[in-house]
């Protein structure tokens, strides 16, 4: 008996030193490797002369972007520049998003579609997409379509809407008057949706019928803002950008300016995201098993209903995570602007920036810890959405 | 009677119904305004034979560009007369994976063995030049060939570590098992391009102002570290795939953590991700071509080269194009090869 208790006191002794062992090594290792790089560092600094810390961020950065969201320019702080950087990726990522999640809904859809000619185009579309480096469609768009446009006197008119030359496209501006008239109408808007949605709600547990609170939802957001505008006497005036010659140089001015480099990242991004995305979506579809479309056929829905009640939502369990990858991707991808120049986080920050400060060790760790949160920040959302709609097995 | 056939197949597939034959109509018209156009630019008009931008004389595409610049698209500035060194290293890494196909499974494993710690040993020495043999430095390394180089190299070189990230992130043991998961969630989360200007202009900081690292070596170690975190996950994949029963024989038998995991476990877990692994190779070979951002002369940077120079303004149509073709190709036929693994693994299982 004793022996049997020694033999196990020996036995956990021994589990705990095998634990203890590769763990502590893995930290002595680590915590070395930092003090390495650190002592490494401040020697190369102080050699170069370059004083580390984040100082640098409130100095004048004296370089100026092409395209920003906010006023910016030289005098503007290196904070300032970051700032700009990071909004312009996030706006590329967004407006990528929204394009590439339509673009790959319908392309996923009609790869499916019964129309022989409409899913091997699909096909086609897919596989060109998706099996091309993301940079040489950049490259493509950017120094193939986008340089090649007719030059500022010779620009494309479409529609006498969008002006379409080698500087960019030229949408015009909307200019309201008594603007917060509309927010307001929008507010009361969803704030009415709910009330519906609740009441709706409400008699479909009482009467076991519903309101069309789809239907309605939109008719509100659209009537109430239009007769709140009324009512507050909102203008709109659009402002078309005009012809002016400067010195001989043709240029537009006003209205809203798209730069071809916003728009080759843009296109190249939504379309390649938009491949995978149309994959996922095939998959997901392809996951519901054929006794749901009987069921739902046996009982009297037809296509459109059956895929908007019982297809869909099943699908999007399956279809969701690997779409939140994309979107990640998506945005991580978005740091390939560098490539043709156009000012985000990585091309202003750890491009142009970097350059002028030679503060390599601070700038990379600013980006990428900024590109870690923003990842970790969407995947946190769709995880939550995730868990939301997921199986509750009962 | 075949055109009966075609109507009815017609009538079947394209226009069963209103809205059907409208889809058709649009596809139709699709194809009509845009393949011959590109047919006519890319053969019919487009000139072949000569050796200078005026030959070019029609209005297709002037492939007599990516001709004069062929080899420096896919050597970049390799010496010519050692060529046959890269084409060498490449022949043995084909033949290498091509054998094991035919070898029986027990073989596999030494072929697997021999990718990972002695191919790359024999093509450096064959591309960088050893024994004897001309040394060309890495600056002079370029092209296609840089690229393969790069990817090859760092899904080798990540395959590794990628292991022993996946056994740490389920590891018992809190420190390794969150070490692993840091480490992993971190290169995850940032952007390939942001790991290339480290290694570029970051990492020299951070070595003894005595040491010189080549960049093409930094950037390779950068990409290789990169790609142990997908790697990682993937094989991850494959040890959950494992039932618990493997674990549970293998410490029956009196087996280690090492020895059941070396014998046991990863054997079959790496079997089972194969098409994962080439998917991420896949996608690691796509996104390779990056490297030109921070100057290294790959086949974009090359084209980029050549587009400027004076002779050849203008040309950057057929250059994208042809780079085009060939990352399509390769990436296409390697992602259909994975596919097809997929799903005969996915049978078996059945």
């Amino acid at each position: 008996m004793k022996k049997l208790s020694n033999f196990k006191n020996n036995l956990s002794k021994n589990l705990q030193w095998q634990n203890f062992l590769p763990q502590f090594f893995l930290l002595l290792f680590f915590c070395l490797l930092i003090f390495y790089f650190t002592r490494n560092a401040q020697i190369n600094l102080l050699a170069r002369n370059i004083t580390s810390g984040f100082d640098f961020l409130s100095t004048n950065s004296g370089f100026d972007v092409q395209f920003s969201l906010i006023p910016y320019d030289g005098s503007f702080s290196f904070g300032r520049a970051y700032l700009v950087g990071l909004l312009n990726t996030l706006l590329v990522s967004f407006f990528g998003i929204i394009f590439a999640s339509i673009l790959g809904f319908v392309i996923g859809i009609s790869r499916l579609s019964e129309n022989l000619l409409l899913s091997k185009l699909s096909l086609f579309y897919v596989e060109l997409f998706r099996n091309l480096p993301l940079i040489l469609q950049i490259f493509f768009w950017y120094f193939v379509v986008l340089r090649n446009l007719p030059s500022t006197e010779k620009s494309l008119i479409l529609l006498n809407f969008l002006i379409v030359n080698v500087q960019g496209f030229y949408f015009p501006k909307f200019i309201f008057t008594n603007f917060p008239f509309v927010l307001y109408g929008i507010i009361f808007a969803i704030l009415t949706i709910f009330l519906v949605k609740y009441y709706s709600n409400k008699m479909f547990y009482n009467t076991g019928k519903y309101l069309p609170v789809f239907k309605l939802s939109l008719v509100f957001l659209i009537l109430f803002p239009l007769i709140f505008s009324f009512l507050g006497n909102v203008g709109l005036k659009f402002e078309q950008a005009k012809l002016i010659q400067n010195f001989g140089i043709f240029n537009y001015v006003g209205g809203v300016k798209l730069v071809p480099e916003f728009l080759a990242l843009l296109f190249a991004l939504s379309l390649y995201t938009s491949a995978f995305i149309a994959e996922n979506v095939r998959a997901g579809i392809l996951s519901i098993s054929k006794g749901q479309k009987e069921a739902a056929k046996s009982i009297g829905l037809n296509n459109s209903l059956s895929l908007k009640l019982i297809i869909i939502p099943q699908a999007l369990r399956v279809i969701i995570p690997p779409t939140t990858n994309q979107y990640l991707n998506l945005v991580k991808n978005s740091s390939l602007a560098a490539g043709i120049g156009y000012p985000d986080l990585t091309s202003v920050f750890a491009g142009t920036s970097l350059s002028q400060t030679g503060k390599a060790i601070e700038i990379i760790f600013i980006v990428m810890m900024t590109y870690l949160s923003i990842s970790l920040f969407i995947s946190l959302i769709l995880n939550w959405y995730n868990k939301k709609i997921a199986f509750i097995s009962k | 009677m075949k055109i009966k056939n075609l109507i009815n197949w017609s009538k079947q597939n394209l226009f069963s119904s209103v809205f059907n034959s409208l889809i058709s109509l649009f596809c139709i018209y699709l194809i009509i305004i845009s393949l011959p156009p590109f047919i006519d630019w890319a053969f019919l008009s487009a000139t072949f034979e000569g050796k200078l931008k005026t030959d070019c004389k029609t209005s297709g595409a002037c492939w007599v560009f990516v001709k004069v610049w062929f080899e420096k698209f896919t050597y970049g500035f390799y010496p010519v007369e050692n060529i046959w060194r890269i084409n060498l290293s490449f022949l043995i890494l084909i033949l290498s994976i091509a054998a094991s196909f035919f070898v029986k499974d027990k073989f596999k494993i030494y072929i697997l063995f021999f990718l990972i710690f002695i191919f790359p040993i024999i093509a450096f020495i064959l591309i960088h030049g050893s024994f004897g043999m001309q040394i060309v430095e890495s600056r002079e390394w370029g092209g296609l060939a840089l690229t393969f180089i790069l990817a090859i190299f760092g899904i080798i070189f990540s395959f590794p570590l990628g292991v022993l990230l996946a056994l740490g992130r389920r590891s018992e043991l809190p420190v390794i098992k969150y070490f692993s998961i840091c480490f992993i969630e971190f290169w995850r989360g940032i952007p390939l391009i942001t790991v290339l200007f480290a290694a570029a202009v970051m990492f020299p900081l951070l070595l003894p102002a005595d040491t010189y690292v080549d960049k093409t070596l930094r950037i390779a170690i950068g990409i290789a570290i990169f790609e142990s975190a997908y790697i990682a996950e993937v094989v991850r994949g494959g040890l959950q795939s494992l039932s618990k029963g493997q674990y549970d024989a293998a410490k029956s038998l009196g087996m280690g953590y090492w020895k059941m995991n070396i014998f046991i476990i990863l054997p079959q877990a790496i079997k089972t991700v194969i098409p994962g692994i080439a998917n991420t190779f896949i996608a690691l070979l796509k996104d390779t071509p990056l490297i030109v951002l921070v100057g290294m002369a790959e086949i974009l940077g090359m084209i980029n080269l050549a587009k400027a120079n004076p002779y050849w303004l203008g040309m950057a149509v057929e250059g994208y194009v042809f780079a085009a073709a060939i990352f399509w190709v390769v990436s296409y036929f390697l992602s259909s090869y994975s596919q097809k693994l997929e799903n005969k693994y996915s049978t078996e299982k059945k």
